[in-house]
């Protein structure tokens, strides 16, 4: 072994090779992945805490949460805790809804947040979704960050919750 | 020589761990990921059945898991994880068994003979009640938590091509003689069904199967948007909105400029203007169907002044649709569909 691990010439085309087959084999992203989903384990006022903090430690503004629950409980009907947060980002949305008004429904985002039990989940579209919709070149690298973003989001309520 | 043999192992190092046994951490980090979401932290259920119960993981055999995770069940949201590695996949079998520690059965894969015209008859009698006139399965998903309904757990969809192709019909057999301990799943002494009777069930049952698993639906075609041009300045336009929204009977939640709340106070763009609205009763449906119907909620109308013309905008509900595997929902997309169409052209005529 010892003789390879000096040979970093040798070491990197493998190094590589074993990355493709890698890539080969676990191939694409999953039908699964259209909407991306986490279960956060712990009770829907904390989660909601957390969700609204990470949020905000990922770059972003909370622009408004939308109480669901309280919506239908006015109107009668039994529900557990459902709200919406939507936030978003000051240069973004001004430069995206110029360029591309057509965008603007979409704008802000937003994660969709429930109580299960005493556990809570969060939901959100995956932005990558709307490639398709809109291919312009210029839009594509926005989709693939607010993925990451929405997907760090929801790893870091997950991990604040268990400490 | 030596090093030689020392590439080719480095080189075929993931082709050789590929089909490997996996390893219960790995799966249980598969299912955290891909599949706690739905079915819940510990399997006990959510948006998806529960998994966990012994009377469910004790009695199926890992074909029947490997083949509803590779198929899912079309329609029915369990999506189809077609790309889970081979190694991940037996992880997460690995992971699943660790519930109870205990193996599961085996099944052959024999057909079992039985008179399907009889079958049908008891399938009115005994099942259609819970799984539906023709096995389409209970309205809604998975456990409720949250959302009253009648029963706690959803009967499955028997006519799934998902599950029909995953199932053998021994499986089904046992499933039905010993029924679900602890769900609405009755056993065959409880319902008074003799092996016969049971032999003819699960050969109606078989009879929904076809030849092919219909694809389940990705990205649709639909345009992204519902997009109306209004003839009339921002202001008039935005009252028109309002009223129409009264009209249609939704409650006006708010009217508040796109980027309030995240442009500096007093810098809001005053010419992107978002009216917020809900139909409670029919979220309240929808949210009993699916309850990540959320993700098209609230109404939202963009109303954005552009160029010196003011357009009026929705998201798709159609093209949302889509995502989520869920064929209940593509009615009630459709009728928010004709809604939203409907306010647009209402307030723009
Ligand atoms: C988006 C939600 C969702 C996700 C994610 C999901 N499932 Fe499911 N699953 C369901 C639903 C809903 C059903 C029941 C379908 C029905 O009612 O007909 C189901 C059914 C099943 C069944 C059949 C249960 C039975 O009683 O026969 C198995 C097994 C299963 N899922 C395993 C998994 C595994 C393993 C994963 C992760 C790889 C996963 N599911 C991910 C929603 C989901
Ligand atoms: C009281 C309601 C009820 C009745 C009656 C009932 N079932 Fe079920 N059945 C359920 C529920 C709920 C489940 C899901 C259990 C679970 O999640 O493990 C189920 C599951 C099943 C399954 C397993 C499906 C799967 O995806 O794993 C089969 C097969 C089945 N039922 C067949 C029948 C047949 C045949 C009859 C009539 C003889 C019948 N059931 C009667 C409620 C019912």
């Amino acid at each position: 072994m010892k003789i390879f691990l000096n040979k970093k010439t040798l070491l990197l085309p493998v190094y590589l090779f074993n990355i493709l087959l890698i890539n080969i084999f676990n191939i694409g992203p999953l039908l699964a992945d259209e909407i991306i989903m986490t279960r956060i384990k712990g009770e829907f006022p904390e989660a909601m805490n957390q969700l609204q903090e990470s949020v905000v430690e990922q770059g972003y503004r909370v622009s408004r949460v939308q109480r669901v629950d309280v919506g239908l409980t006015k109107s009668g009907h039994k529900t557990a805790a459902y709200r919406l947060v939507f936030f978003g980002k000051y240069k973004e949305i001004k430069m995206l809804t110029k360029e591309f008004p057509t965008l603007a429904p979409y704008l802000p985002l937003k994660i969709v947040i429930f109580a299960e039990g005493d556990e809570t989940l969060l939901v959100a579209s995956n932005p990558i979704s709307l490639k398709t919709a809109y291919p312009q070149k210029k839009l594509a690298k926005y989709f693939h960050n607010w993925e990451k973003d929405i997907r760090e989001i929801m790893d870091k309520t997950y991990a604040r919750m268990l400490e | 020589m030596k090093k030689i043999i020392l590439l080719l192992t480095i080189l075929l190092y993931p082709v050789m761990a590929l089909p490997g046994s996996g390893s219960v951490d790995e799966g249980k980090e598969v299912f955290r990921k891909y599949c706690a979401a739905c079915h819940g932290s510990n399997g006990a259920g959510g948006v998806g059945v529960p998994l966990s119960l012994p009377s469910f993981i004790d009695h199926v055999d890992d074909a029947y898991l490997i083949k509803t995770i590779r198929h899912g069940r079309p329609g029915r949201v369990m999506p189809a994880f077609k790309s889970l590695s081979k190694s991940q996949v037996q992880s997460l079998l690995k992971f699943l068994r660790t519930w109870t520690g205990n193996a599961g059965m085996s099944f052959s894969a024999k057909p079992i003979k039985g008179n399907r015209a009889k079958g049908k008859n008891l399938f009115k009698q005994k099942c259609a009640a819970c799984h539906g006139e023709v096995g389409q399965g209970g309205k809604g998903t998975g456990v409720t938590f949250s959302r009253p309904r009648g029963l706690p757990i959803l009967p499955s969809a028997l006519n799934n091509q998902g599950f029909l192709a995953s199932a053998t019909d021994e499986l089904i057999k046992q499933t039905i003689v010993n029924g679900r301990e602890k769900t609405p799943m009755p056993s065959a002494m409880k319902l008074g069904l003799q092996n016969q009777d049971i032999n003819d069930l699960v050969s109606y049952v078989r009879s929904w199967q076809r030849k092919k698993i219909p694809a389940i639906k990705t990205a649709a075609s639909d345009s992204p948007i519902i997009i109306r041009e209004s003839p009339y300045d921002l202001a008039t336009t935005l009252k028109n909105v309002k009223q129409a929204v009264i009209g249609a009977n939704l409650i006006l939640i708010r009217v508040q400029e796109l980027d309030k709340g995240i442009a500096e106070k007093g810098k809001e763009n005053k010419k992107q203007i978002i009216v917020y609205s809900c139909g409670f009763s029919f979220l309240y449906e929808a949210l009993k169907i699916d309850p990540r119907v959320g993700l098209f909620l609230p109404c939202r109308i963009t109303i954005i002044e552009d160029k010196g013309k003011v357009k009026l905008m929705t998201i798709n509900p159609k093209r949302l649709s889509a995502h989520f595997n869920n064929s209940e929902l593509d009615k009630l997309c459709e009728e928010m569909y004709e809604k939203y169409t409907d306010i647009l052209d209402e307030a723009t005529i």
